[in-house]
This record gives C-alpha cells, sequence and structure tokens, in this order.
C-alpha cells in the first residue's frame, strides 16, 4: 500500500506528456470551438445588418453608456479572477473565494443589465425576436453570450461554495485557472460582440 | 492456402468475372444517350459550352481511372506473396517521386481550371438586349412562365425560338427549386428572396422535358415541365394564340362548365383573362392548348382534368390546389370548359 | 460515491451476475467497452438505413411505382441520409477511435474517460430521439440537409423537421465532446519516445478528425438554432418575406458539411494506411507525405464549402474561386492515393480480408474522386448536381471509400477486440458480394444522372429511359444486402468458435500488436518505450540494416501490474445523457419538461464534475 501511495503522489494524472494539464488542454479545445460558435452567429449578425425591412433600428434602441458600463464590468470581472487565482496558488484560501465571489458579481450584474436592456427593447420600442432581422440575430446573439455568462456566474458560485467549505485550496489551482480560461474567453467575445452591435454604425 | 481454398477463391473470381461480363454485355444495349432528359448531347450553346469541358475531364479522368486501377491490380498481382518469400525491402519513400506526381496533378487541374473559368464567366455574361425575356415563378410544385414582352402567361409549357438568346429570369415566390431543362444546359436554382439569371440559345427546334431538381417538399417529383423549341415563325404564331382572348365556348357542357368556373372560388386563384384575376395557380386562358397539366404530370384528357378537380390531392400529393368539393357533373363540365380553351 | 468500484487490474469480471454484466456496460468508463458500445450502436443503425435504402430502390424499380407514396419516400431518404452519416460511419469510426487510439499511443485509457462514457450515451439518446419519429409518424423529411426555407414551419408545420433538428444538435454535442476528448488525448498522452510524426497514421487521420470536429460541428450549431428559433420562438433568420436569406442556412450548413465529408473518409484513409503496409509487409510509402496531406486537407477543406452552392447563383466569382480551391483539394487526395499503391509495390503481399477491403477501398475511392473532380468544374456541375451522378459520386466515396475502409478496419482488428478470428472464406464472400453488388447499385447512377435523373424524386415516367438501369440498381442494392449476411454470419461464429488470435495474428507493425487480445483493462503491463512509427516491427524484425536487435526487457512483475491505477465506473454519464435529452425533446412536449430536464441536467452536470473532487476513497485528484 505504501508503495502505492508513494507511486500515485509522484504520478499526476492529469499532467500529460508535453507537461500540460489535460484539463486546460481540454478546456482551450472547447474554446477553439466556442469560437467557432460566436464567429457563426457574428457571421449572421453582419449578414443582417442594415436588411431589417421594418422595426426599430439599433441606434434608435442602444443605450451605449449602460452598455458600455457592463462592459467595463466583465472586464473588471477578469482582473478579480486573476486576483482569485493568484490568492489561491499562494493558499490564500478565504482570499481566493472572496475575489471569486465578486468576479461572480460582476458577472451577475452584467447579466442583469442585460436582462433590463432586453426588457427595455421588448417593452419600450417594441423589439422582439420576431419583429425583424435585427431583432432577431441581436437577441440571439446577446443572449447566447448572457447564457455563456450566467454559466460562468453559476460556476463561480459553486468554486466560492466549496472555498466556503474548505473544499477548495492550492491543489485545485488548475481547476480555478480553467475557470479563469473560459471567463477570459467570454470577456473577450463580449468586446467582439459589443464592438460590432454596438460601436461600428 | 490449402488446395481447397483456392479452388474456392477461382469460383469466386470466376463468378464476379461472369456478373461483369453480363452486365457489359447489357450495357450494349443500355447505355442509350439520346434519350428525353440527356445531358451528353447539347441542344444549345450553353449546353455544348459545359459538354466540352465535360468531355475534356472525361478523357482525362478515364485515362486517370485505366492508369491507377489497372497499377493496382497490376501491383497485386506482381507482388503477391509467395511461399518462403523474404521480408520485402522496407522503403520509406521517394522524394523525387513524390513531387512528380504531386506536380503531375496540379497540371492536370490546370488544363481543367483554364477552360472552367472561361466557360464560367462566359455563360453569366448579362444578355443582350436582343435576347427574349422570360420570367419564371418555380411554385410548389408547377412552373410558371411569363413574357413580359408579350404580356403573356402560361404554365409548365415553356415556348423558345430557334436560334434566340431567351434569358432567363428565376423568382421563387415559395421555397427554393431548381430550373433544370438538361438537353438545353445546366441547371439553376431559384431562391426566394433573390432573382437569378440563365441565359441560353437553344440551336434547333425539338422538345423535350424539364424538370424541377431542388428538393422542395411532397411533390418535386411531379414538378415537371415541357420544353418546345420552334421556328420563329412557328414561335410567333403561338405568341399570338396566347395575346387572344378565350375561346367561347360553343359545346354546352363547356358552357355549364363557364358557368360552374365564374360561379366558384376558381376565380380566386386562376386567371381567365376577361373572367377572373387569381394569380395563385397557373393561368388558364389557353389551357387547351397545352398537352399536359399539374406540373406537366398529365395528359390533358376529359377524363385526368376531371378527376384532377374532383381530387386534386388524390392524383399529386400535397397538392395546393384544394378540392372544392366538386360532384362529378361540375368536373365534367368544367373539364369540357377547359379543354375548350384553346 | 460510495458505490463506486475501483476496478482494480485482477477483478474478476466473469463473476458478475447477468444484471451485474449489463450495470457494468452502463458504467463503464474503459475506452475499449466503449468502444465496443459504439461499433455495435453503429452496425444497427447501418442496418436500419441500409434497409431505408433498399425500401427506396424496391419503388424506384419501376417507373410510376405504388410501393410507397410520396410522403414515406421522402421521409426515407432523410433518414437514410441522416442515419447513414451520423448513426453509422460515424459512429463506427468513433469506435476505432476509442477502442484504437489509446492502443495506438500506448496509453491506457483516453484523457477524460468520464466524458468519453458520456459522449457514447448522449450519442445513443440522440439517436433514439431521431429514430423515435418513426413511431411517431413524424419522421423528418427535409433531406439530411434541411434546406431553408422548405424547413420553416410556413411549409414544415409537423414536428417532423423538429426530430430531425433536435436530434442533430444532440449528436453535435456528443461528436464535440468526444473531439475534444481525443484532442487531448492523442496531445498529451503518448507513450514517451512517440513523437507526433511517429505516431501510427491512422492516429494521425483520427488527430485531423477531431480537429475537424470541433471545429466545424459549431457551425451546423449554429444554423439549427436559427432554425429551432425560426420554428418555435418566432425569429426571422430563414424567412424571406422579412428580408431572411435561404442561403444563409446552406453556408452554414455547408461550412460544417464540406468538413463533415472529410470527417467521414480520414479514419477509413488511416485505416488502410495501418491495413497496406501489415498485409505487404513494408512500411507506409512516404507516410510523412501521407500525414502532410491528410493535415492540408483537413485545413483546406475549410475553403471548399460553396462546391455544394454552384447552382445557387453565387455569381462568377465565387463559383470560379470555390472551383479552384476545389480542384487544389484533389492534390493531397490523389497523392495519398499513389502513396498507398506505393506502399504494395515492392511488397510481398498476403491476400487476407482486411487486405481485400483496403484494395476495394483506394479502387472505389479513386472512382468516386475521378467524378468529384468532375464536380468541381462549375458549368460540368450544374448538369450533375441534384442528379443521380452526384448520389453515385457521393457513394462511391461514402461506402466504395468509407464503408469499405471500416470493415476493413473491423476484419483487421477483430482479433485483438475479441481474441478470435474471423472466417477468411466468409470474409472472401462478403467482401466480393459487397463489390459487386455495390457497383451494381451505384455504377449505373452515374448513367442515370447524365441521362437527366433528378434525385430526391419517388417516381419517375417510364418514357425517359431510366427504367431499365433503375432495376439493375435495386437488384445490387439487395445482393448488398446479402452479402452482410455473410459478415453476421462471420461474426457469431467467430465468437462462438473461432480460432484463437493470439497476441500479434497479422506479424503487424504497431503498438496493439504487443499486447495480448483482448488486451487486459490496463492495455500495457508496461508503459513502452517508443523508438519509431513502426517500433513494434523493428523490435521484432530488427531494421533490416543489419543493426543490434533491442535488448529483451525484463518480464512484468506482479508488483508492476498491482500499482496500476484504472478509473473506476461511473453511472454519472449514462443519467445526464438521459436528463440532457430529456430537456431538449422538452420542445417537443411540454415546457414543463424542459425546465425539469434543464434543472436535472444542471445539477447532474455538478455531480459529475464533482465526482473527482475529494472522493472519500482518496483516489480522486
Amino acid at each position: 500500500m505504501a508503495d502505492h501511495a508513494v507511486a500515485h503522489a509522484v504520478h499526476d494524472p492529469n499532467i500529460g506528456n508535453t507537461g500540460l494539464d489535460n484539463r486546460k488542454m481540454g478546456m482551450w479545445a472547447f474554446l477553439g470551438s466556442d469560437c467557432m460558435f460566436f464567429g457563426s452567429l457574428i457571421g449572421t449578425y453582419l449578414a443582417y445588418k442594415g436588411k431589417s425591412i421594418s422595426g426599430p433600428l439599433p441606434h434608435d434602441v442602444f443605450d451605449i453608456p449602460l452598455t458600455s458600463y457592463s462592459a467595463a464590468l466583465l472586464l473588471a470581472s477578469s482582473l478579480t479572477m486573476v486576483l482569485a487565482l493568484a490568492a489561491l496558488q499562494q493558499s490564500r484560501v478565504k482570499a481566493a473565494g472572496g475575489w471569486l465571489f465578486v468576479t461572480a458579481m460582476l458577472g451577475l450584474h452584467f447579466v442583469l443589465n442585460q436582462v433590463y436592456e432586453f426588457t427595455t427593447f421588448v417593452l419600450h420600442h417594441g423589439l422582439k425576436l420576431s419583429t425583424s432581422l435585427f431583432g432577431s440575430s441581436f437577441f440571439v446573439l446577446t443572449g447566447f453570450h448572457g447564457a455563456h455568462v450566467t454559466g460562468g456566474v453559476i460556476w463561480l458560485l459553486i468554486l466560492v461554495s466549496l472555498a466556503m467549505r474548505g473544499q477548495l485550496d492550492a491543489r485545485d489551482y488548475t481547476k480555478v485557472e480553467i475557470t479563469g480560461l473560459y471567463w477570459h474567453f467570454v470577456d473577450i467575445v463580449w468586446v467582439a460582440i459589443f464592438t460590432v452591435i454596438y460601436l461600428i454604425p | 492456402m490449402t488446395p481447397r481454398r483456392k479452388r474456392l477463391d477461382w469460383t469466386l473470381v470466376g463468378l464476379l468475372g461472369a456478373a461483369l461480363l453480363l452486365t457489359s454485355s447489357c450495357s450494349w444495349v443500355g447505355w442509350n444517350w439520346d434519350t428525353p432528359m440527356s445531358t451528353v448531347i447539347p441542344k444549345s450553346d450553353f449546353g455544348r459550352m459545359t459538354h466540352e469541358i465535360f468531355m475534356l475531364i472525361s478523357w482525362w479522368t478515364l485515362g486517370i481511372f485505366i492508369a491507377v486501377e489497372g497499377g493496382l491490380l497490376y501491383v497485386c498481382w506482381r507482388f503477391r506473396d509467395r511461399p518462403g518469400s523474404a521480408i520485402p525491402k522496407q522503403v520509406h519513400g521517394h522524394t523525387a517521386l513524390e513531387v512528380s506526381w504531386t506536380i503531375a496533378f496540379a497540371v492536370i487541374l490546370l488544363i481543367f481550371a483554364i477552360p472552367t473559368i472561361r466557360v464560367i464567366f462566359k455563360t453569366q455574361e448579362a444578355p443582350a438586349a436582343t435576347a427574349l425575356r422570360v420570367d419564371v415563378f418555380g411554385k410548389q410544385w408547377w412552373w410558371e412562365f411569363r413574357y413580359p414582352q408579350y404580356k403573356i402567361a402560361t404554365a409548365n409549357e415553356l415556348h423558345l425560338p430557334a436560334g434566340q438568346a431567351a434569358a432567363f429570369f428565376l423568382n421563387a415566390p415559395d421555397v427554393i427549386h431548381s430550373f433544370w431543362m438538361p438537353q438545353l444546359g445546366g441547371k439553376r436554382d431559384v431562391v426566394p428572396h433573390r432573382v437569378n439569371h440563365i441565359t441560353l440559345t437553344p440551336d434547333t427546334p425539338g422538345e423535350f422535358p424539364g424538370q424541377c431538381a431542388e428538393y422542395c417538399g411532397m411533390s418535386h417529383a411531379n414538378m415537371r415541365f415541357h420544353v418546345i423549341v420552334e421556328t420563329q415563325a412557328d414561335f410567333d404564331r403561338w405568341v399570338k394564340a396566347q395575346q387572344a382572348p378565350p375561346v367561347e365556348p360553343t359545346d354546352p357542357l363547356a358552357q355549364q362548365g363557364k358557368t360552374v368556373f365564374t360561379q366558384s372560388t376558381c376565380v380566386g386563384c386562376h386567371t381567365i383573362t376577361g373572367l377572373s384575376a387569381g394569380q395563385i395557380g397557373p393561368d388558364l386562358t389557353h389551357f387547351a392548348s397545352r398537352k399536359r397539366f399539374a406540373g406537366s404530370l398529365m395528359e390533358s384528357t376529359p377524363e385526368n382534368v376531371a378527376k384532377w378537380i374532383e381530387d386534386p390531392d388524390h392524383m399529386k400529393p400535397g397538392a395546393l390546389m384544394p378540392n372544392l368539393g366538386m360532384t362529378g357533373e361540375q368536373s365534367k363540365a368544367l373539364a369540357a370548359y377547359l379543354l375548350s380553351l384553346k | 460515491m460510495a458505490t463506486q468500484a475501483a476496478f482494480m487490474p485482477g477483478t474478476k469480471v466473469e463473476t458478475l451476475t447477468f444484471w451485474g454484466t449489463v450495470a457494468s456496460w452502463l458504467t463503464t468508463v474503459d475506452h475499449k467497452r466503449i468502444g465496443i458500445l459504439y461499433g455495435t450502436s453503429a452496425f444497427i443503425f447501418f442496418l436500419v438505413g441500409g434497409i431505408e435504402a433498399l425500401i427506396m430502390r424496391l419503388q424506384l424499380a419501376r417507373p410510376d411505382n405504388t410501393l410507397v407514396g410520396a410522403e414515406r419516400f421522402n421521409e426515407l431518404f432523410t433518414m437514410h441520409g441522416t442515419t447513414m452519416i451520423f448513426l453509422a460511419v460515424m459512429p463506427l469510426s468513433a469506435a476505432f477511435f476509442n477502442y484504437m487510439i489509446p492502443l495506438l499511443i500506448g496509453a491506457r485509457d483516453v484523457a477524460f474517460p468520464r466524458l468519453n462514457a458520456l459522449s457514447y450515451w448522449i450519442f445513443l439518446s440522440g439517436a433514439l430521439l431521431l429514430n423515435s419519429s418513426w413511431l411517431f409518424g413524424m419522421a423528418p423529411d427535409g433531406g439530411w440537409f434541411g434546406y431553408a426555407n422548405l424547413t420553416t414551419t410556413q411549409f414544415s408545420p409537423r414536428h417532423t423537421i423538429d426530430f430531425w433538428m433536435l436530434g442533430l444538435q444532440i449528436l453535435g454535442i456528443s461528436s464535440m465532446l468526444a473531439g475534444f476528448n481525443f484532442l487531448v488525448t492523442i496531445i498529451n498522452m503518448r507513450a514517451p519516445g512517440m513523437t507526433l510524426m511517429r505516431m501510427p497514421v491512422f492516429v494521425w487521420m483520427s488527430f485531423v478528425t477531431q480537429f475537424l470536429l470541433v471545429l466545424a460541428f459549431p457551425a451546423i450549431t449554429v444554423a439549427l438554432i436559427l432554425l429551432m428559433f425560426d420554428r418555435f420562438f418566432g425569429t426571422l433568420f430563414y424567412a424571406p418575406a422579412a428580408g431572411g436569406d435561404p442561403l444563409l442556412w446552406q453556408h452554414l450548413f455547408w461550412i460544417f458539411g464540406h468538413p463533415e465529408v472529410y470527417i467521414l473518409i480520414l479514419p477509413a484513409m488511416g485505416i488502410v494506411s495501418e491495413v497496406l503496409p501489415t498485409f505487404a509487409r513494408k512500411p507506409l510509402f512516404g507516410a510523412p507525405v501521407v500525414i502532410y496531406s491528410g493535415i492540408m486537407i483537413g485545413f483546406f477543406g475549410f475553403g471548399v464549402w460553396s462546391h455544394h452552392m454552384f447552382s445557387v447563383g453565387m455569381g462568377p466569382v465565387a463559383d470560379a474561386a470555390f472551383s479552384v480551391s476545389t480542384m487544389l483539394i484533389a492534390v493531397p487526395t490523389g497523392v495519398k492515393i499513389l502513396n498507398w499503391i506505393g506502399t504494395l509495390w515492392g511488397g510481398s503481399i498476403r491476400f487476407r480480408t482486411p487486405l481485400y477491403f483496403a484494395l476495394g477501398f483506394i479502387a472505389m475511392f479513386t472512382m468516386g474522386g475521378l467524378s468529384g473532380v468532375m464536380h468541381a468544374s462549375p458549368p460540368v456541375d450544374l448538369q450533375q448536381t441534384d442528379s443521380y451522378f452526384v448520389v453515385a459520386h457521393f457513394h462511391y466515396v461514402l461506402f466504395g471509400g468509407s464503408i469499405f475502409g471500416l470493415f476493413g478496419g473491423i476484419y483487421y482488428w477483430w482479433p485483438k477486440i475479441s481474441g478470435k478470428m474471423l472466417d477468411e472464406r466468409l470474409g472472401l464472400w462478403h467482401f466480393w458480394l459487397m463489390l459487386l453488388g455495390f457497383n451494381m447499385t451505384f455504377f449505373p447512377q452515374h448513367y442515370l444522372g447524365l441521362i437527366g435523373m433528378p434525385r430526391r424524386i419517388y417516381t419517375y415516367a417510364g418514357d425517359l429511359g431510366w427504367n431499365f438501369w433503375n432495376m439493375v440498381s435495386t437488384i445490387g442494392a439487395f445482393l448488398i444486402a446479402v452479402s452482410l449476411l455473410f459478415f453476421i454470419a462471420n461474426v457469431f461464429r467467430s465468437l462462438r468458435s473461432g480460432a484463437v488470435a493470439g497476441n500479434d495474428p497479422w506479424d503487424a507493425r504497431t503498438l496493439e500488436w504487443s499486447i495480448p487480445s483482448p488486451p487486459p483493462v490496463y492495455n500495457f503491463a508496461r508503459v513502452p518505450q517508443v523508438q519509431d512509427r513502426d517500433d513494434f516491427w523493428l523490435a521484432k524484425h530488427g531494421d533490416g540494416h543489419g543493426g543490434a536487435p533491442r535488448p529483451k526487457a525484463a518480464p512484468v512483475t506482479a508488483a508492476e501490474i498491482a500499482a496500476i491505477h484504472m478509473p473506476p465506473t461511473s453511472y454519472w454519464p449514462i443519467v445526464l445523457a438521459i436528463a440532457l435529452t430529456v430537456m431538449v425533446s422538452g420542445l417537443l412536449i411540454s415546457t414543463y419538461q424542459i425546465i425539469i430536464g434543464g434543472l436535472a441536467t444542471l445539477v447532474l452536470m455538478y455531480k459529475f464534475a464533482m465526482e473527482l473532487h475529494r472522493p472519500a476513497s482518496g483516489h480522486g485528484h
């Protein structure tokens, strides 16, 4: 049994022969795929830009200050994510949990802003999924991004809960790092969407 | 290998050989290229340009086929395992060979690419101003043809004058279809939300079928049409006849049919000049000038027309013409009327 | 989870009860078992797709036939295509990825064994959902590439399209998860000394395939999401009346669809690249060139998609560009064929069933490739597309190519997987009848297409000259069916009383033949140290240049085996797959089902993720 324990400790089954962690590599593969996913949605949005035959136009409805604030929230959340990871590496679990919680809250704030924005569009401007090509492509693209953020928020809160219960420590660095990769990706995609949809006339 | 297995393998080979021999001898009977929808005996400029490239590629691919398959068979025979043979030399590759055959393939493809690109651009040039314009509407599951210069509309029977360029403007009011007259050239899809174009000049008079070539729902297989290429004189005669007002029925049954027509919902979907202006179904003003109907599916006989009117879906699955609940007597009368509209 | 049984080497599986055995299969995370699950399921669906084909061929044997009507026929060709591509060829390839890749790279399992099991159960759920449509009278009828706007609710009001759409989404998830898994496995779990260029060519072709899977499926995912939103939530993506463009569907679909055909053919090419060297007794000729060709095909395969759209009116510039890019891809493909022939040249060819199928692949795929070159020229393609000529083309590459290649793999690796040999005589009957039947079915279809027979028609008029060869084609199809009976008989016979295979019945070249047949659960008792692509061959026969033979390794000790740790079984994969399918199919039933299924999915995803986080047994990571 002692031999077994020694053998196990020396060999981390997650590290492959490139020295990289399987799970990190898997996340990169997933993110590559997700790039193509968002690329297709953004391509659809661009293909239909300016082609709606009726309904409110983008700049009739956009609240650029609000969405810029939301973008800033996400960018800030990427920073807090990095801080969480750094804290975990130094075994400051409480701090890590705290920063993860802040990250989650910033993400939640982003999502709530988006809910507010969608509600305004529907109730105030009469822009729904079925109103026009703009309505369809806008809601689907930003909605799927929002769903990605929501998934990330849930995931972060799970990590927070684990930290609080003493089930997260420096051994779990890679798991939190992977969370960070996903979170940064979602942030970068937002930068692209924000530019394409809101900023470019 | 034991002798018994060797015999069995030869049996298989023998069977295969016999079967191949049989099929190839059938081929002398069966490979007739001059069929109504053949693509390899072109009858237009467009068709001929296409056919030239097709023949070019075909000869080269036949040559490559013989070389590769022949090579494969030869290699299998020559290097077959013999009892007691040593492990062969472990050759890993040959760079010069790789480079050579890569270049060879690239050159052959260049030979295909150059005429291909030339013909792509030539066949998609804008039509001359003197071209005959035909507006095509692919609808589930029939074809409408309008000649705006002559202000006529017909269905499923396309008349074209030989020797004159025809410029087709392709429209799709419902779903994607594909406009294909194999004897005249390649197909072009009709796509909702855009107007596609195809221009060609048919050579000589003749008649042949066309068909929708993009799956478009239940009766896609029944979405056929008929092309009549005729002399200029015959074409002009046909145009004049189509421009004429509808024939007044003299036969009592036909007269009864006319009454039924004007009093029922037929008028909502169909046009008979002077009587109705429906745009959903085919223009019926000169219904009897056409040999077939319902997407060129059936011959225009009194029996077929009456049966169609009674129950369209039965004759053509999914037909969008509703069952109007006509009695047998009403359908016969209507049929007689329609068949009087020459 | 307290009920996990750590599957330690030496656990006697034979002592399980019947239900115990069933449970062990339902909770397996062993790549070999998952491979067998994929392979068995794939073969069953291959038969289902085959029956759909036979019914179609019966209907088309005569003009104006009334065996099946329009509606049924339209369902049959839709389901035949969808089934063969997604439920037969892809999972059959997946069976080989699963079983063989770890063995070929000297690994004990894949990177994520539970994710691997999850992929399989999601695949099976999607396959069953799709085929359940038959039972509800709602079989999809939009064609396997479901062109909009025929598939919108306006023109397809029934749930047929929804079954297709939701089934494909589920299948797509399965494929992508597997793609991530095998990408990481191939990059990160190769045995020491196995550089990328020392990987067997089958692994290389599979590697490229995984890239295609993860990068191409998102496009069809989006296309289907847009369709789903149109059909369920009133969006206007494919609504021409609102300015929507049906061609958006075509672009998105074929951006997926073209890489998809390479997903379908590359694994079979990989199999052929393993079989030929073994039976010719020399290495693959130009192996690096074959590898680079595979990479180029995968990469450039993303740049040719609109050659499926030459008839839609994209304009001469787009037509010309895609024509040229398509012709370019023919170069690496042709080069591979010549390299395979070069492998046989100078060899000492032993004719066994696996080799016959590999030869059949080369011969048939060459023909399919040549007709493909014709399609690459838009003017020529305008006559051929959407006719039986293109039907002949893709059956030559998909059946003559992929299926023949995959059968080659089955015959080749059957001894390794089952420990028994298949009968040569039955195998040859299968091969020759299938080759004859296949050519009889599809060769005349070139002719039928050239004389104007469109595809996807449930009937045709009798005066067009199509009658005779349609009948011949139908007879050929039944010959294929007969050939399969020989295969099935062979399988049963082998399992019951086949000759024992031993480790290396073919005197082969790669690592999987260095271990017992079937392999123990841990595959390799000792992780191999690799020095060459054909390492095992060199260890047996030397390098042919008189170099000193490798020193024999010390025998494996019991302690070494006891130190091997294999992942335990898990029931989260199958449960999560079921929850996911319940959620997705809720779109067809009720919103409550979506909510309940969705919540269950989320909870189960959590459980799945947490299973190995601080478990009581201490074997977690």
